[in-house]
Parts: structure tokens; C-alpha cells; sequence
């Protein structure tokens, strides 16, 4: 496994039927928090980092960076995309620039991606209080 | 409460008064022969017109249409707006009023019942919602059913006692108040992006023709004993040459008509009143359907008058609309609603330069004008498709005054203004006949009993205006006239004084009336009505009708159906 | 067992509403017609989640409060601050937005509901376009050519295809569905025909081609009946469903649009490929938009969000504009939450305008980049704010949600979610359509009423309820401060 590999890629975030299920359930579920703690790549670039499925990774851009569990796409193949459900993992990471209309950017950021092993991934508390230092 | 409206020169056509100086005593909301004079609270409104609140038979208030209108258009907000009082809540203008602005432009200007014509049955849980909003008025909505499919089979088989069942079952789901028609057969042809091209023309998979269905709703309505007739949005309009649609239009239910009494309301006349073969050679046909209305007396008519202004034009004649967008190149907005009626709306400038916008100007007053009875032909926009009713007062001076005829007639297209009949027209209209165009006239269509009229046991609702018909010769004062119907003086609403100077004093919630249609035989939800709602609608049947829950002041009234 | 029939689901846009609930011992034991989504909803409400009590900050942690104490502090907040959001709104009745409303008016707030990072974008180009539209039954009924582009309704719509479009049952249109097990059918033969093969030839598996990017042919849309398209930039399950999948390169919506708008006008491209497709693609796929006789464009986030976000909404808009010329052609943007339609209908009729809203001068003002909750956020104007059904700090991106964390806090809702964890106010509330009535719109604007089917945890009240009383408190402490001005 190589500790230094970084991948460039492009961050999509989104709706997933698991997401939809885990918020009706509850937003504090561990459902919800499974279903959007999470990162969907290409086989080919976990390969390529080095890691495999369900290991922590380190997910970065120009707003910030958090560590989510990456998975298997089985929407492949999409080489250089990762895909994150909307929730507060991936709010850390998109560009909140609204271009003056309202709607900041969700869709189609430039980002890296890197083997985070040793690395935590937060719960729903740990994550809130990281961002915003309450709880 | 009681209120004694005093020394006022009172017009009230229905009940014969013809400017008569008199006093009008109310209580509990209905007018009375009289209050104790010591008690009662007292206007003193000599020197001034007093009338019933006007009634408006045909406006675009409320609903999916005329909301989707005011999303369309946030630049005809950002210019006129009215920011929150301790009395009003705030809103925006101006051809698409927001709810509370609507209720209150009214009322400001003496009207206290609006119709709204055009509701998509599956949608009127939204215009009922939103009459919620409108206050101080009074309201009620027609439901758009001359092309839902019911209907169309129903008269295709000639199963006619069973479409007046549905039809009477509808008009109480949807807590309607008539039957619509817009270009009958014309929105089903729509819906995969053509139009009839007149009245014998068939539609597409269903087998009939806008004759029959026209005739067919005419009869259903005679059936369940409506108070209003059919409302009608001809087929072809907005086209040149369209004057014989809207001629033919009425002679073909001239033989439904029962002693002399009216079966068919043709409404905005003015823009099915084109004469030409297009839009260069277009002129007026207001002589020729004048000529036709005055020989007969089963149609009544409302003018849908044009004002030069920036406007939003809103039917439910979807293939109209898309035409207006091709001519206009403005933003369009189209709107199907399964199985009963289609809708759109493209923003409109009438200029008074434009040869067409002119001549549409003019078509308007000469049909007001050329039409002998005031009882047959009431003043309205269509708003907002000619213009906005705060124009209303605008109208009102240049049926009254040739001289503020001739002062728009200067400023308009050349070309028009020699075409235009106008200036052969001598008549200028009194303040009694504009009492019949603007309330009396318009609930006598309506079949509103207690509106439009200051008798006992009416509706007190009561407008009164600041201008002397002793001192004030409306023919060369016609800019007084036009202040004094702009901002009442005071408008009185059920008993309560909601307006003074033009300034609201109450917010009040109007009612929304609608017709409780008991047919012979309750109507029973038969499988076959069942089956049909399921493979016809996305919606359940059980989650269609408009319970009472949706009206915040309901006025149900009730009509014993023949079948 | 009583079974309450056409209950309408309050979870999506697609707002079904003939849902069966079976209920024991008053609670729901049973869903029968829903989704996935609106099972969990419907069985899990009332989970562990839910907030019962109202909850007031004290030193640093939320604690028990009534619910007197709640409204009154909320309505201390909203009274004094200056410029206060009021968010949220797309998940409850268009009864309480109407509330909203006026207590926003009320304290001179801005107003705005979720659709600002949803489909605000698609509001703001039908202002500037206008557009062809309807209501789901006509597609149902009529489209032979439904094309969902950047949308994916197997995960946000799961019912759309089955109920309004390519599998539904019209009177002109009939249902794909059969064609449809027949094609995964024939494809699980193929692959266990294939497994076979691999395993007596000892092969390397054989190469699939499963997308157009391998160079194979070009395939034709020559099928009868109704054809599915998607476009979008992964290869979703809804994608899979498809009779022609276009994957297009992330950000590069808007090039292909205007290609599209190009090639209906029977215009030549003078490029291989565009947005990474093929052209001799995108011209099957144009002459198949020009030769059907009623066709339905869905478009989701995946158009408002990407780059481009308005611009990408205005070339569909006149794509499909366009396409009225040659034949019946139809727009709709997929909304995702169940009221969210309702929320903008609401807001433009009492204001004129749909979302982001601004009180603070006395008469409502529209300017979205300006008024809306974002870029309010993101100045840090905002002293206030009140969250009615919504998550912000989910869902917004971090540096907004800074602010709102900083600003004194109200959440009115449910469940415990992550906005509530931050807030200073925590109003519990009933579940609109669960546990309380109301209206909401379908995302064709169809209204459809909410049933109330449960009864909501002693003390909770629906959300119209508590903004009522948060309004009369308001409107009380100012009368205070006004007769206190006065007297002075």
C-alpha cells in the first residue's frame, strides 16, 4: 500500500435510496449516519490509493477536509469521481460560493483524495463539535 | 351594528333608482328600511354617488394560473409594491397582484364581489387556498369544464342526464360557482400541440365537435338550474377574422334559450371582435356582433377591455397562448392539466403606437358602446389579460365622456385612429347605466340575489363615490370622474366601513360562495366513476373534492337540479 | 384492524397518495403501495429520535423546558433581533408556511425555504424563460419519450417511473413495464450464458461492452412505444432502466443542452464528440425528440447544482421551448422534498415571490444572491434565526452553517437532527401528514391534502400551532415595548 498516494478527482454529492431511508429513520440514526458518512469510487482508484473497500479516507478541497469510509461504485465505471450523499460530511467539503443566485456548488468539485488509515472516522457528535464546537 | 348612509344620490338600477336622493339603512350586514336615526351610526354622504359594491364577472385572482403569473413576473413587482400597516399586510402590484394587495385594490376602488373565472378542477384546492388570502371581497371561481374528458364522452354518446349529474357533482367537489368553457374542444386538441380551427371542427380521439359540446353544456346547465349560464371563451380567439366564431358562437344555442332569458355569456368579447384576414389588415367587428347581440336577447356579453400598459396575459386556451409566444417572443408559460383543460401565460405590452394594440383598444369601447342595453354587455379587462382592474376607473371616463375618448383616440397609431368607429359614436354613457355595467348588470347574470342591488335584505355592501352628478357633467369633468371611482370614498362591506378616503380601515375576510347542486337523487360514487378516476387521474378519488376545511368563510348556496 | 386508504406520503415530490396504512393499537404496523422511503417513514417516526419536550440552552447544554418557556424565549428572539432567517418550510403544510409568512413579516425577517439550495436556480430561469409544463397525469397519458437528466428517480423518486411515466398505464400511451422484465430477463440469460462460457473455455471473462466509450456503433431509439431516456453523469439505476443512457462529463451540461438546441434545428456540429459524447449519439437522441408526439424532460439537482446551475436550467427551458415548434414537448423539474412546491406556491402568492424573501424594509423584496439564506449567512448579517422542518447544518455548506450556529437558535421540528444539537430553542412537532393535516403541493402543483393518522406524543403540536403562538407572543412583547416607548 503506498502511504503517499494522493488522487485528484471531481466531488459529486447527491442523493442515495440508502440516505433517503436512513433520514425518514432519523437524523441521529446510526442508518443516517452510515448512509452519509461515506465516499463511492471507481474499483480502479481504490486501487490506484492503494486501499480497500470500507477503509478511512481523507477527502480534501479547497473549504476543508473530512475522513469518510470509501466503497465500492457500483455505478462504474466513472474514473475520477467521487461520489458523497448530501449530509454533514459533505457539507465540509463544498464550495458555499452562490455565484449571486442562492445556490452555492454541490456538484462537480475539484478534490483529493488520500489513504487516511490511522485516521477516525467521526460520528454525527464528534463531527458537529469538530466543525462548529458545540454540541 | 347599524349605519344610515345619508343624503347620498343613490343609484341602484335593480330596484329603479336612478339617482334619487336618499338615505340607505343597514344592520347586521343586510340593508334595512330603516335603523334608529339616533343610534345608528351615520355617513353623511351628500353630494356624492352612492351604489351598490361593484361586482366584477370575470377577473383573474387566484389560483395556479394567476400564480404562476405573479412567479413569472418579479419585475412587475419590484415597481409598485404596499409595505405593511398596522391594519393591512404588505404585498406587491401590479398586473399580478399577491392575495392581500388584490382584496385591498378592490375594495379601495368600491368593488366588493370578484369572480375568478377559470379554475382547473384538479387544482381548486389552490384557489380556494388562496381566496383564503384575498380579504374584504367576496368570491367565487367556474371550474374549466368544456373539455374534461367526462364531458366530452358523455355528450359524444348523447348521455346527457348523466353529464348533468357529473357535471353538478363537479361543480360541488370543486365548490365552483358556473361552467367554463375555454375553446371548447380546442385544450384536449392541445394536449399533443394542435387546435380546432371552429366550431364543426372534431377533436382528435373523442368524436365531437365544439357545437355539441357547447350545446350540450347549455343544456346541462338549464338542467341543473344554474343561476349563471355557461361562460364561454370562444373557440379561435385572438385571431383575425374570429367575429364569426363568436356570432356563430351564440346563434348555435339560440334555440336553448327560454323566454327571452340569456343561455350564453360570451366573455372578453373584445378579442374575439377581430374582422380581417390578419394581423395587417385587421379591423373591428364590433358593428357586426353588436348588430347580432342587439336583434337578440339569450347572450350577455363582458367587454375585456384593453389598457396601453404593461400587462400578463393568462388563459386556459393553452394553443392561444403558445401563439401569443410565437408572436411575441415574450416568456411563455404553458400549464396541461390531465384530463380536464390546459392553461398558459405570456407577458404582454399594449402600446398605444401598435396598429393592432390600437384597434383592440378601440373594438372594446364600440362594442360598450354600440350594444344599445347596458344589461347585456358589463365592464371588465379580463383582467389581467387587457389590463389591470386598477384601470377600471379609466374605462369608466371614456364610456361617460367622447371628450376622454378623443384624448386617448389623439395619442394613438394614425392608422388605427381612422379605422377606428369611435368618433362617429355620439352616446356617452350616464352614471345609472354605469351602475348596470359595473354591479347591477353583472350580478343579475350572476344570479346573485343579494349583491348588486341596494333593496332590502341585500348585502350591504355599498360603495360610495366623491363626485356630484348635480354640479359635475361627467361628459367634460371626466378626470373628476375618473378620481372619484379610483378611491372611494367609503366602501362598505357586509355593514362594516372597510374603506374611507381609500385608505383599508378593516381587514376583513371575504367569503367565497359556491353552488350546492342537489340533484334528484343524491349522487352515488358509482364503480364505473371509480374505475374511471383511476385509469383518468394521479389522484385518489377519496383526495379530490374540496372540503369545506379549505373555506376560511364559506357561503354555499343551494340549487335544485332538474335531473 | 382499521386500514386507512389514500393516504398521501410525506416523504417526496412525487406525493403519492394512495397509500394504505394498517394500524394497531394506534400505531402503524403496516404500509402497503409505498416506496422504501416512505416505509421507514411511516414505521419509524416515532423512533427514539424524536424530541418529546422542548429543550432551552442552559450553560451550554440543551435541558427540559415547557413549552410556554420555549415560545416565549423564542419569541423574545425573533422580537429583538434585527434581521432573523426563517428557513426550512419544504417539509410541513403550506397552512404553516402561511403562519411563517406573517410572523416573518411580523419581525421584518427573511424568509426562505429550502428550494434556495434545491431548484432555486430552476425558479430563477423559469422567471427569465417561462415554461412548458403540466401535470404528471398528462405525461401518464400521453408521452411517448420521457428523458430524466440529471436525475435520478430510482433513488429520490422511487415510485415516478411506475406511477406518472414509462411504466405507468395512459389512455394514449401504454405501459413499458413488460417490455421491461422481458430485457432483464433476456440480460440475466445472457450473463448466465455467458458464465457457462467462461467456465468450459477457461477464458478470461469476455468483455462487455457496457458503455458507448469502447467505440461500438451507435445504437438506434427505432423501438415502438414509449422510450426512456437518461442522461446523467454516473451510470445510476435509474440509468440502468433506460433504453439509451448518455453519460455526460461532470460540468458540461450546459454544452450539451445547447448542442441539442442546435441539432433540432437541423444545424450540422463540427466536432466529434460533445460534453464527451459522440455526436452521431446526441443526433439519434434529437431526432427522436423531434419525432415523438409528447415528450417529458425531468431535470434534477444534477442540472442546478453543477456549474453553470441557472445557465444549464435556461438551455432546457428553451431546448424544450424550442422543441414546441416541431412537436408537444414538456419540462419539469423532480422536487425532492414533499412540500417544497407548496412552500414556493404559498410564498408567491402572499409576496409575489417564490423564495428569499426580505421584510426588513416593510414590503417583501426579492433578490436571490442578495436575500437568500446563503449569502445572508455567509455576510453574517443575520442576528436570529428560526428553523421550521429543515437540517441547514446538514445540508448547507460549512462556512454558512458557521454563522447559523453563532446566531441565537430556534428549530422547530420532529427529530433530533444535527441543527437541532446546535440549537438555543428546541420546539418539538407533530409530523405534518402523520400526525397532523394539511395541504402540499406535488411537484406538478397538484394540491393534495395531508392526512392526520396517528396522534402526535402528549403536548407536541403540529408546526401551524406553535407558530401561531409564536406569533401572538411576538406581536405581545412589541405591543410591550411600544406602550414603554410611548409612555416615555
Amino acid at each position: 500500500m503506498n502511504e503517499n498516494a494522493k488522487l485528484q478527482v471531481t466531488l459529486l454529492t447527491g442523493r442515495t435510496i440508502e440516505q433517503g431511508v436512513g433520514k425518514e429513520r432519523g437524523k441521529a440514526s446510526m442508518e443516517y449516519m452510515e448512509s452519509v458518512s461515506v465516499c463511492y469510487m471507481d474499483p480502479e482508484d481504490l486501487r490506484r490509493l492503494g486501499v480497500k473497500e470500507k477503509a478511512n479516507i481523507l477527502v480534501s478541497t479547497n473549504y476543508g477536509s473530512v475522513v469518510v469510509k470509501a466503497l465500492k461504485s457500483l455505478r462504474t465505471p466513472h474514473p475520477k469521481i467521487i461520489y458523497i450523499p448530501y449530509g454533514p460530511w459533505a457539507n465540509v467539503l463544498v464550495d458555499p460560493e452562490t455565484h449571486s443566485i442562492g445556490m452555492p456548488s454541490f456538484k462537480g468539485i475539484p478534490a483529493e483524495v488520500e489513504p487516511a488509515l490511522d485516521k477516525p472516522l467521526l460520528n454525527m457528535k464528534e463531527l458537529l463539535k469538530e466543525q462548529f464546537g458545540k454540541e | 351594528m347599524e349605519l344610515l348612509v345619508k343624503n347620498g344620490f343613490v343609484y341602484d338600477p335593480l330596484n329603479g333608482i336612478d339617482g334619487e336622493k336618499m338615505d340607505i339603512a343597514v344592520k347586521d350586514g343586510k340593508i334595512v328600511e330603516k335603523v334608529n336615526e339616533r343610534k345608528a351610526k351615520k355617513i353623511d354622504a351628500s353630494g356624492m354617488l352612492v351604489m351598490p359594491g361593484g361586482v366584477d364577472i370575470h377577473s383573474h385572482i387566484a389560483g395556479s394560473k394567476v400564480n404562476s403569473g405573479r412567479l413569472l413576473r418579479p419585475e412587475d413587482h419590484f415597481k409598485d409594491f404596499e409595505p405593511k400597516t398596522p391594519i393591512t399586510r404588505s404585498g406587491v402590484g401590479y398586473s399580478v397582484p399577491s392575495t392581500f394587495t388584490t382584496g385591498y385594490r378592490y375594495a379601495r376602488m368600491g368593488y366588493t364581489t370578484v369572480m375568478d373565472p377559470a379554475m382547473a378542477p384538479l387544482e381548486a384546492k389552490h384557489t380556494h387556498e388562496e381566496f383564503n388570502d384575498i380579504p374584504i371581497i367576496d368570491k367565487a371561481s367556474y371550474p374549466l369544464l368544456g373539455d374534461w374528458w367526462f364531458v366530452l364522452e358523455y355528450l359524444r354518446e348523447g348521455r346527457i342526464e348523466e353529464c348533468a349529474r357529473y357535471v353538478a357533482w363537479m361543480i360541488t367537489s370543486t365548490k365552483g360557482y358556473a361552467i367554463k368553457l375555454v375553446n371548447p374542444g380546442g385544450l384536449e386538441t392541445w394536449g399533443f400541440g394542435h387546435n380546432v380551427r371552429g366550431l364543426d371542427d372534431q377533436v382528435p380521439y373523442f368524436c365531437i365537435t365544439p357545437r355539441e359540446i357547447i350545446r350540450g353544456l347549455c343544456k346541462v346547465n338549464k338542467l341543473l338550474n344554474l343561476p349563471h349560464t355557461i361562460h364561454v371563451h370562444t373557440n379561435n380567439l385572438g385571431k383575425p377574422g374570429n367575429y364569426v366564431t363568436a356570432v356563430e358562437t351564440m346563434k348555435c344555442v339560440e334555440d336553448l334559450a327560454l323566454e327571452n332569458k340569456p343561455a350564453i355569456h360570451i366573455t372578453h368579447c373584445q378579442f374575439c371582435a377581430f374582422k380581417g384576414d390578419d394581423w395587417r389588415t385587421l379591423e373591428s367587428g364590433s358593428e357586426d356582433i353588436a348588430n347580432y347581440v342587439n336583434g337578440h336577447s339569450h347572450a350577455t356579453m363582458d367587454m375585456g377591455q384593453v389598457i396601453f400598459a404593461d400587462t400578463t396575459t393568462m388563459t386556459a386556451d393553452g394553443p392561444f397562448q403558445f401563439a401569443l409566444y410565437e408572436l411575441s417572443g415574450n416568456k411563455w408559460v404553458n400549464h396541461d392539466v390531465e384530463t380536464e383543460t390546459s392553461g398558459g401565460i405570456v407577458p404582454f405590452h399594449y402600446r398605444r403606437k401598435s396598429y393592432v394594440h390600437a384597434v383592440q383598444w378601440s373594438i372594446g369601447l364600440e362594442l360598450a358602446l354600440l350594444i344599445r342595453d347596458p344589461w347585456k354587455i358589463f365592464m371588465t379587462t379580463d383582467h389581467p389579460n387587457g389590463g389591470p382592474f386598477i384601470a377600471y376607473p379609466k374605462i369608466i371616463a371614456w364610456l361617460m365622456s367622447r371628450k376622454a375618448r378623443g384624448a386617448t383616440l389623439k395619442k394613438v397609431n394614425p392608422r388605427a385612429r381612422s379605422r377606428s368607429l369611435l368618433p362617429s359614436i355620439d352616446r356617452e354613457l350616464g352614471f345609472c347605466e354605469i351602475a348596470i355595467m359595473t354591479r347591477a348588470g353583472q350580478a343579475k347574470a350572476l344570479g346573485l340575489k343579494d349583491k348588486g342591488h341596494l333593496g332590502i335584505g341585500a348585502d350591504a355592501d355599498i360603495a360610495i363615490y366623491n363626485v356630484n352628478p348635480e354640479t359635475t357633467d361627467p361628459s367634460r369633468k371626466y378626470k373628476s370622474v375618473r378620481r372619484a371611482f379610483k378611491q372611494a370614498a367609503n366602501t362598505i362591506k357586509d355593514g362594516k366601513i372597510v374603506v374611507n378616503d381609500g385608505e383599508i380601515l378593516k381587514h376583513v375576510g371575504g367569503a367565497t360562495m359556491w353552488l350546492d347542486v342537489q340533484t334528484l337523487e343524491p349522487i352515488k360514487i358509482t364503480e364505473e366513476m371509480k374505475r374511471k378516476f383511476k385509469e383518468y387521474w394521479t389522484v385518489e378519488y377519496e383526495n379530490y373534492p374540496v372540503t369545506e376545511h379549505y373555506l376560511e368563510v364559506s357561503r354555499p348556496i343551494t340549487v335544485k337540479a332538474d335531473v | 384492524m382499521p386500514v386507512v386508504k389514500a393516504v398521501t406520503c410525506p416523504v417526496c415530490g412525487s406525493l403519492c397518495d394512495d397509500i394504505e396504512l394498517t394500524i394497531e393499537d394506534k400505531e402503524i404496523v403496516k404500509v402497503k403501495n409505498g416506496c422504501a422511503m416512505c416505509e421507514s417513514k411511516f414505521l419509524n417516526y416515532n423512533g427514539k429520535h424524536r424530541i418529546r419536550k422542548p429543550l432551552i440552552r442552559k450553560d451550554g447544554k440543551l435541558v427540559k423546558a415547557t413549552l410556554k418557556e420555549a415560545v416565549r424565549k423564542t419569541a423574545e428572539i425573533l422580537a429583538e433581533a434585527n434581521y432573523p432567517i426563517l428557513y426550512g418550510w419544504s417539509s410541513t403544510s403550506c397552512e404553516a408556511t402561511r403562519v411563517g409568512l406573517e410572523l416573518a413579516e411580523e419581525v421584518g425577517g427573511v424568509i426562505d425555504n429550502t428550494a434556495v439550495v434545491c431548484h432555486g436556480p430552476s425558479l430563477l430561469s423559469v422567471q427569465e424563460i417561462g415554461i412548458s409544463s403540466c401535470t404528471l397525469g398528462q405525461i401518464r397519458h400521453r408521452a411517448d419519450l420521457v428523458i430524466y437528466w440529471g436525475s435520478d428517480p430510482w433513488s429520490a423518486h422511487p415510485r415516478h417511473i411506475e406511477r406518472y411515466t414509462t411504466f405507468s398505464e395512459g389512455r394514449f400511451e401504454r405501459s413499458e413495464w413488460r417490455g421491461y422484465v422481458a430485457k432483464i430477463k433476456a440480460s440475466i440469460g445472457r450473463k448466465k450464458i455467458e458464465s457457462v462460457l467462461r467456465r468450459l473455455f477457461l477464458k478470461k471473462k469476455p468483455t462487455v461492452p457496457s458503455s458507448y466509450l469502447e467505440g461500438r456503433v451507435c445504437p438506434t431509439i427505432s423501438r415502438e412505444g414509449r422510450k426512456l431516456i437518461v442522461i446523467d453523469v454516473r451510470r445510476t439505476k435509474s440509468a440502468e432502466m433506460a433504453d439509451y443512457f448518455i453519460q455526460v462529463e461532470p460540468n458540461k451540461d450546459y454544452e450539451l443542452l445547447q448542442a441539442f438546441r442546435a441539432l433540432i434545428r437541423d444545424q450540422e456540429l463540427d466536432v466529434d464528440k460533445v460534453a464527451g459524447v459522440p455526436v452521431e449519439y446526441l443526433e439519434e437522441v434529437s431526432d427522436a425528440m423531434v419525432g415523438c408526439n409528447f415528450g417529458a424532460l425531468f431535470f434534477g439537482v444534477g442540472l442546478t447544482m453543477s456549474r453553470g446551475k441557472l445557465r444549464n436550467i435556461d438551455a432546457a427551458l428553451s431546448l424544450v421551448r424550442d422543441l414546441n415548434t416541431r412537436t408537444k414537448f414538456i419540462i419539469m423539474p423532480m422536487r425532492g422534498h414533499f412540500n417544497v412546491a407548496g412552500a414556493n406556491t404559498v410564498s408567491t402568492w402572499q409576496t409575489g415571490y417564490p423564495y428569499a424573501v426580505d421584510f426588513s424594509l416593510g414590503y417583501p423584496r426579492y433578490n436571490p444572491g442578495e436575500t437568500s439564506v446563503v449569502d445572508v449567512l455567509m455576510r453574517k448579517e443575520s442576528d436570529a434565526a428560526l428553523i421550521v422542518a429543515s437540517d441547514p447544518v446538514a445540508n448547507f455548506p460549512r462556512k454558512a452553517a458557521e454563522h447559523l450556529v453563532e446566531n441565537p437558535l430556534v428549530v422547530v421540528d420532529p427529530h433530533m437532527n444535527a441543527t437541532a444539537h446546535m440549537a438555543d430553542v428546541v420546539l418539538p412537532s407533530a409530523f405534518v401528514g402523520i400526525e397532523a393535516s394539511g395541504t402540499a403541493y406535488r411537484m406538478d402543483h397538484v394540491p393534495l391534502p395531508l392526512k392526520r393518522v396517528a396522534e402526535p406524543p402528549r403536548g407536541v403540536l403540529p408546526d401551524e400551532e406553535i407558530l401561531r403562538r409564536i406569533l401572538s407572543e411576538v406581536r405581545k412583547i412589541k405591543r410591550k415595548k411600544q406602550v414603554a416607548a410611548e409612555a416615555q
